[in-house]
């Protein structure tokens, strides 16, 4: 199959009349690639943090997603508990294996029983921690790893992600650069997450709930 | 998939006559471009991003073989394969050896066109693969034995009754044996069945909306979820791309996603934009352990440096069809291959020949809609002329239409014998107006007729009226 990567490329610089790039060019490529300049970023996504909070609530919701406000941390298992409640859904959750999730008081909501691990066919609710939020469109950031299966994100029907109210940012683009101020580089996957699944193959009618969750909840810390 | 873009006239006049089809149409004019319009009201910069677009994407074309090359090196980096394929034979040829080399029966696909162009389930299937379509519209139409009719609403062509038949006769070995036409219903069954399929899949093969050559990653930007459960669940997953979908830094596809969804669907984001980037790392809880790019060329390269370079520019997300009167009245199948509408028609006779797919570029009023709502800028018009001119070049275009211009270009060399027949021309056919200013019936002229009337002259020629325009001035 070389054979036809050396002849793609050949025509490729046939067509554009020149050989490998190289030289300055390069360099400017190279440059371009290590400092990626943003483009047009819109003016939404620019204002003070506490209104971009007030953004990304309104733009998931208008995406569809609930979107909970607590106070502080140590309210979140009751949150859940309550909402899991309001919604007649089974106490039961499977629960990224993250250690700032994990440090937050359960025992406060008694009633629930919770499976640290990957999501598998037949789990009602799961629970995930947000990377980050964005503002611009009510946008969840879900990174894969060892503390985040992303199959909590798609096979339960019910998915209740924890945001901290600090990690919501304005743009995509600042989105990218916590990530790369992480420094691990990319995980094997990032979900931008908006709204529950939904499709509008027949008749171009929109029905909730797909293949996805059909229920997406956000429970907002600090916000 | 068979090409027969050779008759398009006459798929166009069944799809005329086609009344489910014309009933199904009508959704498609009531959601897009309204979902559309309202999206970019929303965004003041949507213009300022299409010409950001336009540019981005230029770059790129000028140094797509560099960015080409960093992607691969990215994906190798984090573990991934990279598989370069000239033609649809070698990239389905490519898809089996993997789904062979780890004993594949069962293939979930997420929506991608790219599979449609190379015939991928075809071929799995003469192989002993069972390709499963996963998008809610592919699905549909897999059971149906059709192909995609529009790029991101493959089954925008049926009515909810005609959907509710296909479930009534696949799912009663699922336990589903009433028929059902609620929407609701219908995509509950579907989700139910399908859960299964992706459980059991050894193979999962998605699209890839663009490639990040930064990162060596492959998007997706779907709403459904399927092309996530596609692609995370089973031991194996294959991103199909074509060449021009490279796309330098995460920066970048950002300004790429805020144009493609508000273009397409009149989101302002689609439920799930998902970057996947190389196979599942060793502490990782799940994810696939194979993680392969194959990279479709098929005729896109000699694109390059030529005056179609620009439809590569094309992000796929069907506004142009969406608001083509001509795509409006016939369907996509009417095309006759894989992509449909204006974009379709300035690709087509590029990746099938111009001897196969040349009625394409004509079947088009030059109403200039598709460049206007293009969110990559690309010139569609004018590249249909450019197909046209070549069609007359190479004296495929029909006898009928030869003699036309044939004539018109006697005439127009003669300019005062033009103004005397235009003159005649214009009082016939404002004495063959009915009293409405409208001809009914035309000989010579019954392809137009007989769907819509031709509006009478109403007065003086063009040129009689610009001479006293031009008179009125001085």
């Amino acid at each position: 199959m070389s054979d036809a990567r050396e002849q793609i490329l050949n025509t490729l610089r046939r067509g554009l009349q020149r050989g490998p790039v190289a030289g300055e060019r390069r360099a400017e490529l190279e440059a371009r690639l290590a400092h990626p300049p943003r483009n047009v970023i819109p003016a939404r996504a620019l204002r003070p943090h506490f209104e971009q909070v007030d953004l990304f609530v309104q733009m998931a919701r208008n995406a569809a997603a609930t979107v909970d406000p607590v106070t502080h941390p140590a309210d979140v298992p009751v949150a859940v508990s309550a909402f899991l409640d309001c919604e007649g859904l089974p106490a039961e959750l499977v629960m990224a294996p993250d250690p700032e999730l994990a440090a937050l008081p359960w025992s406060e909501a008694p009633t629930l029983h919770i499976e640290r691990r990957a999501a598998v066919d037949g789990d009602q609710t799961s629970v995930s921690l947000a990377f980050a939020g964005i503002a611009e469109t009510g946008t969840l950031v879900l990174l894969s790893g060892p503390y985040s299966p992303t199959t909590l994100n798609f096979l339960p029907d019910t998915h209740i992600v924890v945001l901290r109210a600090d990690r919501i940012v304005g743009a995509y683009e600042d989105a990218w650069d916590l990530l790369r101020a992480r420094g691990l580089g990319m995980p094997r996957t990032v979900n931008f997450i908006t709204g529950p699944s939904r499709s509008a193959d027949i008749e171009q009618t929109v029905q909730m709930g797909a293949h996805g969750p059909l229920r997406l909840h956000v429970v907002l810390v600090g916000g | 998939m068979q090409v027969t873009s050779q008759t398009f006239k006459s798929n166009a006049s069944v799809a005329l006559r086609d009344a489910a089809l014309q009933r199904a149409l009508k959704n498609l004019k009531a959601g897009f471009p309204g979902k559309r319009a309202a999206a970019i009201a929303k965004l003041p910069e949507f213009d300022q991003l299409r010409d950001a677009g336009r540019d981005l994407k230029n770059h790129v074309l000028e140094h797509l073989d560099f960015y080409l090359e960093r992607f691969e090196a990215k994906v190798i980096e984090q573990g991934g394969q990279v598989h370069w394929a000239r033609d649809a034979a070698e990239a389905r040829q490519i898809v089996l050896d993997i789904c062979r080399s780890v004993a594949a029966r069962r293939v979930t696909k997420g929506k991608s066109m790219i599979s449609e162009e190379i015939g991928l389930n075809e071929f799995l299937e003469a192989h002993g693969i069972q390709p499963v379509e996963t998008d809610l519209g592919e699905y549909i139409i897999q059971l149906r034995h059709e192909h995609p009719s529009h790029i991101i609403a493959p089954a925008i062509h049926l009515n909810r009754d005609q959907v509710a038949d296909a479930f009534h006769a696949h799912h009663g070995p699922y336990g589903f044996t009433e028929r059902n036409e609620n929407p609701r219903a219908l995509m509950n069954e579907a989700r139910q069945v399908l859960r299964q399929q992706f459980l059991s899949a050894d193979v999962g093969i998605t699209g890839a909306n663009f490639c990040i050559a930064e990162t060596g990653t492959t998007v997706i930007v779907t709403n459904e979820g399927n092309g996530d459960l596609t692609q995370i669940l089973p031991r194996v997953h294959i991103a199909l791309a074509s060449i021009e979908k490279m796309v330098p830094t995460l920066e970048d596809v950002s300004t790429l996603t805020r144009l493609l969804t508000r273009s397409a669907t009149g989101q302002e984001i689609t439920v799930y934009t998902t970057f996947s980037s190389g196979p599942r790392r060793v502490e990782d809880l799940d994810g696939p352990e194979q993680f392969h790019v194959v990279l479709l060329d098929n005729g896109r390269s000699g694109m390059l440096g030529g005056e179609f370079q620009d439809m590569l520019r094309c992000i796929r997300c069907s506004a142009c069809m969406n608001h083509c009167p001509v795509y409006g009245a016939i369907g996509g199948h009417a095309y006759g291959w894989v992509y449909p509408g204006p974009m379709g028609s300035v690709l087509t006779p590029q990746l099938v020949g111009i001897d196969a797919a040349g009625q394409l570029p004509n079947a088009s009023t030059f109403c200039g809609r598709c460049e206007e709502v293009c969110p990559m800028r690309i010139p569609l018009p004018k590249m249909m002329r450019h197909w046209r001119e070549r069609e007359f070049e190479r004296h495929l275009s029909p006898a009928a239409v030869r003699f036309g211009l044939g004539a018109w270009a006697f005439f127009a060399k003669r300019p005062r014998l033009y103004r005397i027949v235009a003159g005649v021309g214009a009082w016939l056919l404002r004495r063959l107006g009915s009293r409405k200013g409208r001809i009914e019936r035309l000989p010579l002229a019954g392809g137009w007729t007989a769907w819509r009337d031709l509006p009478a002259p109403q007065g003086r020629t063009f040129q009689q009226q610009w001479a006293a325009r031009q008179g009125a001035r001085s």
